[in-house]
C-alpha cells in the first residue's frame, strides 16, 4: 500500500473523530516502491488539505506530511517528536482555533460531503508531479480555495422537461436520483456527489438535468405533482 | 550418518579478525577497548544491556567513541612485528562503521565520534552517499591517520591514541572507548574443510576461485558462496548463494522436485456469515517487548473489546509451538479471526496466516498488530505508556479484523521461457545457466555482436584472458538448442506480468512477439565520456579502457611512453554523478603494473583521492606500489591542472599540476599519456528499459534491485531479474556470480508450473463507477481500463496487474474502487477506535 491510499476522507474522519493532529509518512519523493510515485500525489493533496482547513478556520499546521525510508529511524522519530511538540503547543482542535465542537463537526461533515466533488474539481491538479518547493509554494492558492467552495456544483432536474426515462437514474453512482416509472426524476440533493453523470447521460432531446453553481437549486417537486406528461402525447392531445 | 548428494555447496562464511593476536590493540587489555562485532551486539536490543550502549568497566554511557579501521587488514606482513594481520582489505569494515557511528548518534544525539582512517572505501552501491550522510553529522570527525593504543588511564579507564594529522602533527587523545574494526578472516577450520572436501585454497585461506567461474572449486561439483569466496559484502554473498543454487541446478536439473512433498491444507470453512469471533495473542517476543509492554494486561484489555473471544499470550509466537497453538485455539475455540500482536508484518505475517490456513480459516482473516517496531523499540524508557499505546494498537487490530474479508489469491500459469535483455557477459552467462536447467531462453542484444563492453577488456587482475573466454562464451551461446538469438534488438512493448510475459522485440529477425515466464534485465552500462584534462582536444589523453586497447596492440608511444600519469574518479564522486564507480582503481592498477611490466622504467603515477581496491586487490595495489608506481592523494577541491607544456629536456610532454598532501607542496609531473579513470554510467536505454518492464531506477539512474543487501537480483515487480553492470559498476567475477545469481532465481519461477498473486488488489463496484478515467490515469501498472458498456463507460480490473497500492482507489471520487484488504470501512474503522469512546466522551464534557 502506497502513502498515495490516504484519502481525504481519512483526514476528514480523524479531525471529525476529535484527533488533534494527523501525520502521513511516505516514501522519499523520486524514491518509489511501486512504479507510481503515488507519493507525489499524497503531497497534491495534503497541500490541497491543508488551504481546506484554513477555508474552514483549522490551523493547517496539524497536518503534516513527510518522507523517509524505513531505513530512516532517526528522520522518523525525529519528525514525529517535531510534529507532537508542535500539536501540544497548538492545543485541543477547535477550542485554540475558537470554533466550537458543534460548529466544527458541522464544517468538517460539510467537507466531507464535499470530497467526491473535489477530487473531480481539483483532479488535474492532484495529479501533477511538481520539481521544486518553490512551485509548491504557489500551487495552491487561497482564493481558490475560496472559490471551490464559493462555486460547488449542483445538478437539479427540470420537472418541466423530464420524461422519466430512467437514463440518469441508471447511470447515477450514487443511487442519488429518485426515479419511478412515469415519474419526473428528482435528485436528492443530500446524496447526490456533484459527479454530473446524470447531466451527461440525459438525452440531450430532452436536456433535463440543468448546472447549478455556487447557488441552491430549486425545492424538490412535490411528490404529488410527479405524473410525467409525455410530450409525445402531449403532442397528440395537443 | 551418511548422504547421498549429487552436487556441495561450501559456505562456511567468515571469522572475525581476532585483535588478541597483536598485543599492539590491547584488547582483552583495556577494558574499553572492544571491537567492532562486540559494539554491534552492544548495539542489540538483545545485547548485553538491551540494546544500550554501555561501558565494560562503569556501565557507563560512552560518550566519546573511537573507531580504529583495518585492524587485522591491509597489514604488510612483518615477521619482527608478530603474526596476526591480514594483506588484504577486509571491503566491508568501512560501511559498517558509519553504520555503527549512524547508529550511535541514534542512541545519543551528543555523542562524539571519531574514525581514524586510511582510504574510505565506499565503493559500493549507495555507499559513497551514505559516507557523506555519516560525515555531515555534528560530532562526527574522519581523521585519516594511523594510530596507536597508548594508555588505559587508570581512574577513569578512558582509552589514549595516539595519531597524526597533517596540520597539528602527532597528538594525543583521550576517548570513553575504542572500537577496533576488525576485519574478515576465512573460517576457523579452513584447512580442515579444504582438506575434507579436496578443495584448493589461496594464499589467503580463502578457497581458490576459478578466474571465470567464481563459485566453483577445484573439485567439481563442489561449489563455493559467500565468505569463503573471500571477503564480500552481504549482496554479493547473495549472488554467489544463489548462483551457486543455479550451478546445482544444472547439474541436477533431472531429479527437481523429486523429494518435495506438496503442503495440504485442510478445506476452508466459509465464515463470512458468523459474527466475528477474534483471537488475540500478545507476544513477549523474548524480552523485546514483554519487557515494556505489560503483556498480560494487554491480554486482559483484549478479552474486553468487542468480538474478542479469546485472548492469550505467547513467549514467541514465532516459534513453533506458538504457531500450532495458534492453529490450535482457532479450532477449539471456533474463532474466525486471528490478531497477533508482536511486530512488524513485513516478515512473519506469511507465517502466521499459514496457521489460519491450517485451521480451515481464510488467510485474509489474519491481522497483525505491531506492538514491537511501533512501540515497544521506540519507547524502552516510558513502559507505562508503552503499554497504554499497545492497548490502542491491538484495540485498532481488532476493530479491523472484524471487517476483513476472505479473500482468494490467484493461482497463474507459468509460461517455462526466459527472456533476458542483454547479451554482454551477464546476460550470456545468465541465460546459459537458465538454458542448462532445461529452458528457453530469448537473449536480445542491442548490437549486432555479442559480448558487451567486456569487448574492449583483455585481462583481469585475476589473470583471466578476457577475450578468450568470451569467445568460448559465445559459442556456447550460439550451440545452445534452447537460446535463441535476437540481434540489433530493441524491445518496443512489454506487456503481461509474472509468469505470462510478452515482450515485442525488433531485431535483425524482424519484429517478434516472444512470449515469456521471466524476464532477466542485463543491459550493462557504458563508460562515461570525459570533458576532463584535455580529453577529446589532445590523442594523449585517454579513458583507462582506450589505455588498456593501446597497451594490448603494442602502441608505440604508449609502451614507450617515459612517464603516464593517471587520474582517478573522473566523472563521478561529483556533484552530476554522487557515486564511485567501484571498478576504477583496480584497473589502473592493473594497467599500471601492465606498463611496468612492458617497460619498468616507465614514470606511473596514479593520483587518487581513495584507493578503493577492496578485497584481494589490496595485494595489487601493494605490487604497483613495490614496482615504483607513485600514488599521489589529491582533495576533489584542488584537482590537477592538465596542460599543454615541454619537459626539461625539451620533449613535447602534458604538465599536470597536483598537491602532494604528504610532501605539503605542489608537484609539476610531464606526462606523455594521460589516463583517465572514467565514471562508469548507466547505459542510454536504462530509462526507457525500466519504463518498458515497469520497473525502478536508483538514484544514480542504475537499476534498483528489490532489496539492496537481501534481494539484489530481483526488481520489485514480480517476475522481472536483475543482473550486471545494468544493477551497478562491478567487476567480471562479480557479474558472473550476479548472473549465475539471476539464474537461480529466474530457476524458482520457472521451475513451477504456478504462481499465486496476492488477493489484496483493487475491486471494481462498476455501477458505483462514473467512467472518469481517474483511476486509470494513475496506474502506471495498466492495471485498469475504461471499457463502453450500456451504462457508459465503465472502468474495469485486471486483478493480475494490479500490485495494490491502492492509489486508484483514493483518486475515485464515487468510491467506485476498494482496495481489498484496505478498504475504505476496514481502514476508518482504525480511525474511529483510535480515542476510545470513554476518552471521547470525557474530552466533550471538558469542553
Amino acid at each position: 500500500m502506497c502513502s498515495g491510499r490516504v484519502d481525504m476522507g481519512f483526514i476528514l474522519r480523524a479531525f471529525s473523530n476529535g484527533i488533534d493532529g494527523v501525520f502521513i509518512g511516505g516514501c522519499h519523493l523520486d524514491e518509489c516502491n511501486y512504479i507510481t510515485h503515488g507519493n507525489y500525489q499524497t503531497l497534491n493533496m495534503v497541500l490541497l488539505f491543508r488551504k481546506i482547513m484554513e477555508h474552514i478556520g483549522l490551523n493547517p499546521e496539524r497536518l503534516k506530511i513527510a518522507f523517509m525510508s524505513g531505513s530512516e529511524a532517526n528522520v522518523f522519530v525525529e519528525a514525529v517528536n517535531d510534529f507532537i511538540s508542535k500539536v501540544k503547543e497548538l492545543g485541543p482542535l477547535g477550542k485554540s482555533e475558537g470554533i466550537d465542537r458543534e460548529e466544527l463537526k458541522s464544517k468538517l461533515a460539510e467537507v466531507t460531503r464535499l470530497v467526491p466533488y473535489i477530487k473531480i474539481a481539483k483532479r488535474e491538479k492532484l495529479d501533477k508531479r511538481l520539481k521544486s518547493e518553490e512551485e509548491y509554494d504557489k500551487f495552491y492558492t487561497g482564493g481558490e480555495i475560496d472559490s471551490l467552495f464559493s462555486e460547488v456544483v449542483s445538478y437539479y432536474i427540470d420537472p418541466t422537461k423530464c420524461q422519466a426515462c430512467m437514463t440518469c437514474a441508471k447511470r447515477c453512482p450514487a443511487e442519488a436520483i429518485i426515479s419511478v416509472k412515469k415519474q419526473i426524476h428528482v435528485i436528492d440533493q443530500e446524496k447526490c456527489i456533484r459527479c454530473g453523470t446524470c447531466f451527461e447521460a440525459c438525452p440531450p432531446k430532452f436536456g433535463a438535468v440543468t448546472k447549478f453553481v455556487g447557488e441552491p437549486v430549486p425545492p424538490p417537486i412535490p411528490e404529488e405533482q410527479r405524473t410525467v406528461i409525455r410530450k409525445s402525447k402531449e403532442a397528440q392531445a395537443g | 550418518m551418511e548422504v547421498n548428494v549429487g552436487a556441495i555447496i561450501l559456505s562456511p562464511g567468515i571469522e572475525p579478525f581476532n585483535p588478541k593476536v597483536k598485543e599492539e590493540y590491547r584488547y582483552g587489555k583495556f577494558a574499553n577497548v572492544v571491537t567492532s562485532m562486540d559494539y554491534e551486539r552492544l548495539l542489540s536490543s538483545t545485547g548485553p544491556y538491551q540494546g544500550e550502549i554501555l561501558r565494560a568497566s562503569d556501565k557507563k554511557h560512552p560518550h566519546k567513541i573511537a573507531w580504529i579501521q583495518c585492524v587485522g587488514s591491509r597489514q604488510v606482513s612483518d615477521p619482527a612485528r608478530g603474526a596476526g594481520g591480514n594483506s588484504y582489505c577486509s571491503a566491508v569494515c568501512c560501511t559498517y562503521t558509519q553504520k555503527q557511528v549512524i547508529l550511535t548518534k541514534d542512541h545519543d544525539a551528543d555523542a562524539e565520534c571519531t574514525i581514524f582512517h586510511n582510504d574510505i572505501r565506499s565503493y559500493g552501491k549507495d555507499f559513497e552517499r551514505y559516507f557523506q550522510r555519516t560525515e555531515a553529522l555534528p560530532g562526527v570527525r574522519f581523521i585519516r591517520s594511523y594510530t596507536s593504543i597508548v594508555r588505559e588511564e587508570p581512574k577513569s579507564k578512558n582509552v589514549t591514541v595516539r595519531y597524526a594529522t597533517p596540520d597539528q602533527g602527532v597528538k594525543e587523545e583521550e576517548f570513553d572507548m575504542v572500537v577496533l574494526s576488525v576485519g574478515l578472516n576465512p573460517p576457523t577450520g579452513v584447512k580442515n574443510i579444504a582438506e575434507k572436501f579436496g578443495i584448493e585454497l589461496n594464499h589467503h585461506n580463502f578457497c581458490k576461485l576459478d578466474s571465470d567461474n567464481p563459485m566453483k572449486t577445484s573439485r567439481p561439483g563442489i561449489f563455493v558462496s559467500g565468505g569463503l569466496q573471500g571477503p564480500v559484502d552481504i549482496p554479493e554473498s547473495v549472488f554467489s548463494a544463489s548462483g551457486a543454487g543455479s550451478q546445482v541446478g544444472q547439474l541436477l536439473d533431472y531429479r527437481r522436485g523429486n523429494l518435495s512433498r506438496e503442503r495440504i491444507y485442510p478445506a476452508e470453512r466459509d465464515v463470512s456469515q458468523e459474527e466475528p469471533k477474534i483471537g488475540v495473542f500478545v507476544c513477549h517476543c523474548g524480552a523485546n517487548i514483554g519487557r515494556i509492554v505489560n503483556v498480560p494486561s494487554a491480554v486482559e484489555y483484549a478479552l474486553t473489546l468487542p468480538n474478542v473471544v479469546y485472548a492469550q499470550e505467547q513467549l514467541f509466537s514465532c516459534a513453533n509451538n506458538s504457531a500450532r497453538e495458534i492453529t490450535d485455539k482457532v479450532k477449539e475455540k471456533g474463532l474466525n479471526r486471528v490478531v497477533v500482536a508482536a511486530c512488524s508484518p513485513r516478515t512473519l505475517e506469511p507465517l502466521f496466516r499459514d496457521t489460519l490456513r491450517e485451521a480451515g480459516i481464510n488467510q485474509y482473516y489474519y491481522e497483525m498488530a505491531n506492538i514491537r517496531e511501533h512501540n515497544s523499540w521506540v519507547h524502552a524508557k516510558e513502559k507505562e505508556e508503552a503499554t497504554q499505546k499497545a492497548y490502542d494498537i491491538i484495540r485498532m487490530s481488532v476493530a479491523r479484523a472484524c471487517r476483513l474479508k476472505p479473500l482468494q489469491e490467484f493461482d497463474l500459469p507459468v509460461n517455462k521461457a526466459a527472456l533476458v535483455v542483454g547479451g554482454g557477459i551477464a546476460g550470456m552467462n545468465c541465460a546459459l545457466s537458465i538454458a542448462n536447467q532445461g529452458h528457453e531462453v530469448h537473449l536480445a542484444e542491442k548490437e549486432a555482436v555479442l559480448g558487451g563492453i567486456a569487448r574492449k577488456i583483455h585481462s583481469t587482475l585475476e589473470g583471466l584472458d578476457v577475450q578468450a573466454y568470451l569467445l568460448d562464451l559465445i559459442e556456447k551461446v550460439y550451440r545452445h538448442r534452447l537460446i535463441h538469438v535476437y540481434h540489433e534488438a530493441a524491445i518496443t512493448d512489454a506487456a503481461g506480468y509474472i509468469g505470462n510475459f510478452v515482450t515485442t522485440v525488433k531485431s535483425d529477425r524482424g519484429v517478434t512477439q516472444i512470449k515469456h515466464g521471466a524476464a532477466v534485465i542485463a543491459t550493462g552500462a557504458e563508460v562515461y565520456r570525459p570533458v576532463e584534462y584535455l580529453y577529446g582536444e589532445d590523442d594523449r589523453v585517454m579513458t583507462h579502457l582506450e589505455l588498456e586497447e593501446q597497451i594490448t596492440k603494442g602502441e608505440e608511444k604508449v609502451i614507450h611512453a617515459e612517464s603516464v600519469v593517471m587520474i582517478q574518479c573522473v566523472g563521478c564522486r561529483n556533484e552530476d554523478r554522487n557515486y564511485c564507480s567501484r571498478i576504477c582503481c583496480s584497473e589502473s592498477v592493473k594497467n599500471a603494473l601492465k606498463l611496468k611490466e612492458i617497460n619498468p622504467d616507465t614514470d606511473v603515477f596514479v593520483l587518487f583521492r581513495d584507493m578503493r581496491t577492496y578485497g584481494f586487490k589490496e595485494d595489487d595495489y601493494r605490487e604497483a606500489a613495490n614496482r615504483g608506481v607513485r600514488f599521489i592523494r589529491y582533495e576533489p577541491q584542488d584537482k590537477p591542472q592538465v596542460e599543454p607544456g615541454e619537459s626539461e629536456d625539451g620533449r613535447p610532454v602534458l604538465k599536470v599540476t597536483v598537491t602532494d598532501y604528504i610532501l605539503g607542496k605542489k608537484l609539476e609531473l610531464d606526462a606523455d599519456i594521460i589516463a583517465l579513470a572514467a565514471a562508469v554510467i548507466p547505459s542510454a536505454g536504462t530509462k526507457e528499459i525500466a519504463g518498458l518492464f515497469k520497473v525502478t531506477l536508483s538514484p544514480d539512474g542504475f537499476f534498483k534491485e528489490a532489496h539492496v543487501k537481501l534481494r539484489p537480483v530481483e526488481f520489485g515487480t514480480d517476475g522481472v531479474y536483475l543482473c550486471g553492470l545494468a544493477h551497478y559498476p562491478k567487476f567480471i567475477q562479480e557479474t558472473i556470480n550476479q548472473a549465475y545469481g539471476a539464474a537461480g532465481r529466474v530457476l524458482t519461477l520457472l521451475s513451477r508450473d504456478m504462481v499465486t498473486a496476492s488477493g489484496s488488489v483493487c475491486e471494481v463496484d462498476e455501477k458505483k463507477c462514473m467512467g472518469c478515467g481517474a483511476c486509470v490515469s494513475v496506474c502506471t501498472y495498466s492495471a485498469l481500463e475504461l471499457r463502453e458498456t450500456k451504462q457508459g463507460k465503465k472502468v474495469t480490473i485486471n486483478p493480475v496487474l494490479c500490485k495494490g497500492d491502492g492509489l486508484c482507489n483514493t483518486k475515485c471520487p464515487t468510491g467506485a474502487i476498494q482496495l481489498k484488504h484496505f478498504t475504505d470501512e476496514e481502514v476508518l474503522s482504525e480511525i474511529d477506535v483510535l480515542i476510545p469512546e470513554e476518552e471521547v466522551t470525557q474530552a466533550v464534557d471538558a469542553a
